[in-house]
Parts: structure tokens; C-alpha cells; sequence
């Protein structure tokens, strides 16, 4: 049995306090050790931005790409060596913004890759302007004026591109997340989740606390069928977006 | 008896004008005749004029010839355009049913055929250019036995019934040509050739067939002219091999999934044109500042932009030099010949394992989409080197909190390797600065020490990569030197024999490797000469800025330059080397 430690390194992360990237990257070592996987047979590719330093912070083989292209580097290694567990990650500009063709082809070729979205609504590294996730209104350094565009539905989108494997989490919740992504890496095919990873320094709007009154379970949905594909739709309109959980994977995958 | 001929067919595009050249050059290539095929094109589907353009000869031919002996004119455009190539004593096969003319002062003779008429009564107007073909064939004296075998293979899939109606076709244009071409009776019957049946391929058939012999098992790229036959081909190989040939949703994604690959040790490339040479110029970066292995194989067509999509041109190798920001590793290589094409693909993916950097093999459309009959002795095995890739046995164990030095510093640059899958190999991977670890680092001392090391590495190249200028110098002090490039080359070799047998004391330089310039090589060269000719397919003259900038100011460096979108004919090479001299 692998062990948590095994995928931890004594490297300090240059994320603020309490960014919702710690949980994330918790989430994954946990999901990892869980899975009983051997850290060397273990690749995580990212793109550019605060959350795409992740993968320099677990033991593990890591490739910090360039900006929006971690998915296709993360298929081309999957598809040279299938023996790996590959997983790619990156922020919301990264995947929504700049990568956003590529995520669409991930969803479509299906290769069996695992893809953790961590979602901020707002960019980071470059200290504080619009993202693609923001909301209607948002203020930022270059939305002064306050966003005028609508935000990409990262999960609508998702269902819609074909993706086999859709989930949604929020880096208060471990536990759940640590489930999600274990559930993600299992699937056979290519898993998307969305996980909600609040920025605290550059986003007081978006909060751990805005979303802890906001968001609901897809478990807590009457009737909820994980392969519902048209249901998992509705879901998702409903809540606007804001529901966690493992919101659709394709039966038989 | 003419030692060769350069026969064309033209017409509009879809009315068999490829697959009629291309029948003929089977039947030639089965009787041991070599050949140089280019095909003229437009960037439609239907409709537009095109023309296949075949030089038929008894020894080697690589290049266009100065005129057409034989045009086969399907449509009176082909007349309008083909007419001022003509040879003097130059002939037009004209279909009789456009009502063919021949433009005033245009050279030659004008005969009209029944082509669709004996295509109909073969069974369908379609087959003119059967028609043409087995015409072609009683005019160079050659039995109809070749064709009958190459019609079985090229369309025996499509059934026996129109194997039969086309052989009948075949038959009526050789019949017709013995009983009313006397005129031009033994006009064009070539010296015999050596019999030795050869492959007729394209430069991308060598360019695939090279990927295949170098051990590659990925390749994503997206369509593009004129390089698409490579994922064509690859489609088909690599299943067979438990690889696979992925079509991505664009360049930027073929060259990372490239780089993907290779990261996870496998040998893995992207193909593509210059539009996609400029999407690809980040990752290219990104594989040069991790140090991964990429093979990107570059066939230039007529820019900037879109430019001419289906036209040969030579203008990219300022972009594949010198296009991705910073200070990159890079190799940039130019084939010669079709042949050279196979082997040279097979060193590339050697180089870019045993230097650890992007290796951009710069091939043209005249390369690429130019045929050239090629003997299986001209395919040659390179064997395969995978640089400093270390196995998992040979790694000593990691302690925890270790990573493995993938970027050690070392002498000559070059570090250890280790693929993900490998045991006490963990280090980590990033486009930033790093140190030997891998670990983002901006350190002052670390980034000019690894920014050293990468470019260290480069220093070899030149005695790793088999010639790097291919040199044809029989002058101590000729008059002049010719320099050259990619699929220029094979003109420039006519031209310079032509120069040679008029007198002038003429050598030959064709630079193979553009990336690290070989300058030691070349120098001694130029300075030998009292004038120097670049010939390039460019209106920038790229090479010669190259040249001059790596050997020096040059007293007389005059450039030979063509950039209308068609290849060079030798005339037009000896006449520029004429004003210089």
C-alpha cells in the first residue's frame, strides 16, 4: 500500500495562504496513495499559472508546460506509454481561456487522461485581471467597468463536448474532492473535474464562504443518475453551475 | 537518340491529368527508365488548369527541364500556358474535340489527336488520358508489356472490368500512334536504360519511409499542404507497429503531443508547412528549453501567410532558425534529394535524442511533392542512437526529498536522460529556469550555467550530422562557387556540369546542415573562389544572409534568386551564372 508520504516533497509552495491550491494538491496525493500507485509510474503535466506549479510540489515524474497546452502534451504521453497515470492541471485561463480548444479535443479524443480544472475566476499569477470563468460584473485591473462578457459554463461545456466523465468539487471539501479524483483517475477515458479553488488575494467576491451558502450536492438531487446525461444537464442549469459531485461518467466506461 | 525527354500532360484539374502521368511513369519505372515527375497544382479541388510534368532519361534526373519536347494537351489552356516551354522542334498532342490552335510565335508543331474519340470507343471519354499515355508509349518505342503489368496494380482494385477497358484504351492511343505518327517515327525513342526496376516516390513517401525506419511509434500533426501525404502514410504504418498517427485540432497541439511523446520516450514528430511552423514556434521553445527530444519535419511552400499553399518556394529558413523566443537549442537541417530525404529523416530523430533539442528538417515542395525514381541501394539504414537515455538498472537509488539530476551540468552538455515509468528517476520537468533537478530556479550563476550548457551542446552537431555541406569541388581556385540548397540542388547540379563543359572552372556547395551553420566547412570554400553564385528559392535571399553572417563579408557573393512559385530550371541557373562571370 502506497503511502501519502510517498507523494510528498519537502518543497514549499509559492501559493498565498489559504489558497484553495493547497486542498487541491492534497486531494491528488491522497487520491494517488489511495490508488496504490508507485510515484515514478505517476506523470502530472500543467500549463502556466499559480495552479500550474502543482506538479513540481508532489513526488512525482511533472512537466510544467507552456500556457493552455498541458492537455495535449498530457495525451501525447499517455499515448507513448499507457502504463502511466497521467493527469494534467491547470487554472481556469489555462483551460477555458487559452487552452479551451484543447479541452474540448481532450473531451472528444477521450484518451484515458485525468484533467483537474482549478477554478478561481480570476487570473492570479499576473496579478488580478478577467478570466473566462468570472462572473457578469466582476471587477478587475483590465474589467474595471466590471466584466461585460459571460462567464464560460465549465460543466455545461464539458457535457456538451462529450466528455465521459464530468465532476465538480471545492477545495473545502477534502474529502469529497480526494473521491472525486480517485473516481476521475479509475475512469476509463478521459475525466474532467472542475474543482472550485478560491484565490484569496485577487478575488473577494468569489469566497470559500460565497460558495459554502451557494453550492449544493448532486448526491442530494432527487433521483440523481449518474449516467443520465440529459439529467446531469439539468442539473447543472439549475444550480447555475454551483453543485459538486461526480455530475455524469458515460456507462460502461 | 535523345538521351532524354521531358514530356508534360495538361489539362483541367479532375480530368486525369495526375493519374495519367502517373501511369506512364509506372510503366517507364518498370522498364528501368529514370524519371523526374512535378506535378503542377492549384489550391481547389476541381476545375483550374494543372499539369504533370515528366523527365524521362537513362541516367539520373532531379531537377525540371529547360523545355518540353512532348505536351499532351487536354484543353487549349494547357496550349495558352505550356506553348513558350516548348522545345524548338517541340510537339503539342492536342485533344481534336477543344479544336486546338497554336498561339502565334509559339514554337513547334501543333497535331490533333482523337484522344476522346478513342477513349469512347475504349468505353468512356474519361479515359483520354489512357489514351495519351499509350500514344507516349509507341512514340518512345516501348512495348505495351510495361503498362499492361502497372495497370493491373493501379487499378486492379477497382475490378477487371476496368482493367480490361483501359488497357483497351491504352491500346487504341499505341495503335493510332503507329498507324498515323509516322512523322514522328523514332523521334522519341530513348537509349535503352539499365533495366533496374526502381521506386518512384515523392519526397514525403522518403520523409515517411525514413519515420518508419528511425523507430517511430507517434506522430500528430494537422493537414496541411504540401505535407499531408506524411499523415497519410503514417496512418497506415504505424498500427502495424502498436503506434498511431493522431490528427489534432492544430499545430500547437500536434507539436506538444509530439513533445509529450518523446518525454515519455517514445520517438514521436509533427510535419507540417510554414503557416504551422509559426503555430508551433512556443512549443518548439519549450522542447528546447526542457531539453526533450522533437522532430518537426517543415515542407515549405510559397509564404508570407497563405501565400502560395501549393506552390515551391524556400523562404522559411529564417523561421525555423531563429522563430521561438530566447536563446534556444535548434537544429535545422536540408536534405538534398528525394533519397536523401529517408536517411536524413532517420538522422534527424537520431539527433534530436543524442542533443535533447528541437531538430527541424527543412524539406521544400519540390522535394516533397517532386518524384524521382529511387534504387534500393539509394535507401540507406542509419543506425539508431538514443543519446544519454539511462534504464532504470543503471540508477542508483533515490533518497527521499531527491530528485534526479536531469540537468546535470556536464562537458559537453548533454545530460543524462531518464523517461517517466523509470524507477529512482523522478525529477520534474518546467519551461522556467531550472536547476540540475529540474526545480524552477532563477539564480544568477544557475541560469548562465544552464543557459551554457544548452548551447554548449550544439558544438558537435556539425561532426555528428554526415555532411554537412555536400561538396562537388574539383578546383583548387575555381571561378566560380555555387551554393545551394534543398531541392534546388538538383538544377544547380545540371547547371553546374553544363558550366563545366563550356569550360568554367565551376564548384559546388549544397549546405545541408542550416542549424548550427557549418562555417568552418563552407569558408575555406568561399574564400577559394573568385565569385560566388547562392542560388535560393526566395526573394529575401535567406541563405546568402546566412552565409554572410556566419563566414564573413564575402568580396563577391551574388545571389541567383526565384520566387514565382516554380522550381528552377537549369538554363535559368547557368544564364544567372553567366552575368556573374
Amino acid at each position: 500500500m502506497a503511502a501519502l508520504a510517498d507523494f510528498q516533497l519537502n518543497v514549499k509552495q509559492n501559493w498565498c495562504p489559504g489558497c484553495g491550491d493547497f486542498s487541491v494538491q492534497a486531494a491528488i496525493q491522497r487520491a494517488l496513495a489511495t490508488l496504490d500507485l508507485s510515484p515514478h509510474q505517476v506523470v502530472i503535466v500543467s500549463g502556466i499559472g499559480c495552479s500550474s506549479r502543482l506538479p513540481g510540489y508532489v513526488n512525482s515524474y511533472g512537466f510544467h508546460t507552456t500556457h493552455g497546452r498541458s492537455l495535449p502534451l498530457a495525451q501525447g504521453v499517455k499515448l507513448a506509454n499507457r502504463d502511466l497515470t497521467v493527469l494534467a492541471c491547470g487554472g481556469d485561463g489555462d483551460g477555458f481561456a487559452i487552452g479551451i480548444g484543447h479541452t474540448l479535443h481532450a473531451m472528444k479524443r477521450d484518451i484515458d487522461i485525468t484533467y483537474i480544472v482549478m477554478d478561481n475566476h480570476v487570473y492570479g499569477l499576473t496579478k488580478g485581471q478577467v478570466s473566462p470563468r468570472s462572473d457578469l460584473g466582476f471587477v478587475t485591473k483590465t474589467s474595471p467597468q466590471g466584466s461585460t462578457e459571460r462567464p464560460v459554463s465549465a460543466l455545461e461545456l464539458a457535457l456538451s463536448a462529450g466528455a465521459g466523465f464530468v465532476a465538480q468539487g471545492f477545495a473545502k471539501e477534502l474529502n469529497e474532492l480526494a473521491g472525486l479524483i480517485e473516481a476521475g483517475i479509475r475512469h476509463r477515458g478521459f475525466s474532467f473535474i472542475n474543482v472550485f479553488s478560491p484565490c484569496v488575494t485577487f478575488n473577494k467576491v468569489n469566497t470559500y464562504d460565497w460558495y459554502g451558502q451557494r453550492l449544493k450536492k448532486i448526491a442530494d438531487r432527487p433521483g440523481h443518475d449518474r449516467n443520465n446525461r440529459l439529467a446531469a444537464m439539468q442539473s447543472v442549469m439549475e444550480t447555475d453551475g454551483l453543485i459538486t459531485g461526480l455530475i455524469y461518467e458515460r456507462s460502461g466506461q | 537518340m535523345p538521351q532524354q525527354i521531358s514530356w508534360k500532360i495538361g489539362g483541367q484539374q479532375g480530368e486525369g491529368i495526375e493519374s495519367g502521368g502517373e501511369f506512364l511513369a509506372a510503366g517507364l519505372a518498370g522498364a528501368g527508365f529514370l524519371l523526374y515527375g512535378y506535378r503542377l497544382f492549384s489550391s481547389r479541388i476541381r476545375g483550374g488548369h494543372t499539369n504533370y510534368n515528366l523527365r524521362i532519361s537513362a541516367s539520373p534526373v532531379a531537377s525540371l527541364a529547360d523545355h518540353t519536347d512532348l505536351l499532351v494537351a487536354l484543353d487549349q489552356e494547357t496550349i495558352v500556358v505550356c506553348a513558350n516551354e516548348l522545345a524548338a522542334d517541340g510537339v503539342i498532342l492536342a485533344d481534336e474535340k477543344i479544336s486546338p490552335l497554336l498561339p502565334a510565335n509559339a514554337p513547334g508543331r501543333l497535331i490533333a489527336a482523337p484522344l476522346t474519340a478513342l477513349a469512347e470507343q475504349a468505353g468512356n471519354a474519361k479515359m483520354k488520358n489512357v489514351v495519351a499515355v499509350g500514344i507516349t508509349a509507341s512514340l518512345l518505342k516501348l512495348a505495351p508489356a510495361a503498362w499492361e503489368k502497372a495497370m493491373v496494380e493501379q487499378l486492379g482494385a477497382k475490378g477487371e472490368e476496368m482493367v480490361q477497358a483501359n488497357l483497351r484504351a491504352f491500346q487504341l492511343g499505341w495503335n493510332y500512334a503507329e498507324d498515323s505518327l509516322q512523322s514522328l517515327a523514332g523521334k522519341y525513342a530513348l537509349e535503352p536504360a539499365d533495366g533496374v526496376r526502381r521506386y518512384y516516390m515523392t519526397g514525403n513517401d522518403a520523409i515517411s519511409q525514413g519515420a518508419v525506419d528511425a523507430g517511430v511509434t507517434l506522430m500528430a500533426a494537422y493537414p496541411i499542404t504540401p505535407a499531408s501525404e506524411i499523415m497519410e502514410a503514417m496512418v497506415h504504418e504505424l498500427p502495424k507497429i502498436d503506434g498511431v498517427m493522431i490528427q489534432t485540432e492544430d499545430e500547437i497541439a500536434a507539436c506538444m503531443m509530439a513533445i509529450g511523446a518523446n518525454y515519455a520516450g517514445k520517438r514521436a514528430f509533427t510535419a507540417t508547412s510554414g503557416p504551422g511552423l509559426s503555430l508551433m514556434a512556443e512549443a518548439i521553445g519549450l522542447a528546447g528549453m526542457t531539453e526533450t527530444p522533437l522532430v518537426v519535419i517543415n515542407v515549405q511552400r510559397g509564404g508570407p501567410s497563405t501565400g502560395l499553399p501549393t506552390k515551391h518556394e524556400q523562404s522559411d529558413l529564417m523561421a525555423a532558425i531563429f522563430s521561438t523566443h530566447g536563446d534556444a537549442p535548434k537544429i535545422v537541417i536540408a536534405p538534398d534529394s528525394i533519397a536523401s530525404l529517408q536517411s536524413d529523416t532517420m538522422t534527424t530523430f537520431n539527433l534530436a535524442e543524442q542533443y535533447q533539442c528541437p531538430v527541424i528538417l527543412l524539406s521544400d515542395m519540390q522535394l516533397s511533392l517532386g518524384k524521382q525514381t529511387v534504387a534500393e541501394s539509394d535507401l540507406q539504414a542509419v543506425p539508431v542512437n538514443r543519446g544519454k537515455l539511462i534504464a532504470a538498472a543503471d540508477l542508483p537509488e533515490l533518497a527521499k526529498n531527491q530528485y534526479f539530476k536531469r540537468y546535470q551540468i556536464t562537458e559537453d552538455g548533454v545530460s543524462p536522460r531518464v523517461i517517466p515509468g523509470t524507477n529512482n528517476g523522478i525529477h520534474h520537468v518546467t519551461g522556467l529556469e531550472h536547476d540540475e533537478t529540474g526545480r524552477p530556479f532563477e539564480g544568477a550563476a544557475n541560469r548562465k550555467a544552464q543557459t551554457d550548457k544548452r548551447m554548449r551542446k550544439m558544438k558537435a552537431v556539425i561532426r555528428d550530422f554526415p555532411e554537412p555541406v555536400r561538396i562537388d569541388a574539383p578546383f583548387a581556385q575555381p571561378r566560380l562557387l555555387v551554393i545551394t540548397m534543398g531541392g534546388a540542388g538538383g538544377a544547380v547540379a545540371e547547371a553546374v556540369d553544363r558550366l563545366r563543359q563550356g569550360g568554367v572552372e565551376v564548384n559546388r556547395a549544397q549546405i545541408r546542415l542550416l542549424h548550427p551553420f557549418p562555417a568552418t566547412i563552407l569558408a575555406p570554400l568561399i574564400w577559394a573562389a573568385h565569385a560566388v553564385v547562392v542560388v535560393e528559392h526566395n526573394a529575401t535571399a535567406q541563405l546568402a544572409w546566412l552565409i554572410r553572417s556566419s563566414c564573413g563579408q564575402s568580396a563577391e557573393l551574388h545571389s541567383v534568386l526565384k520566387y514565382d512559385g516554380n522550381p528552377f530550371r537549369p538554363d535559368e541557373i547557368v544564364a544567372g551564372c553567366r552575368e556573374v562571370l
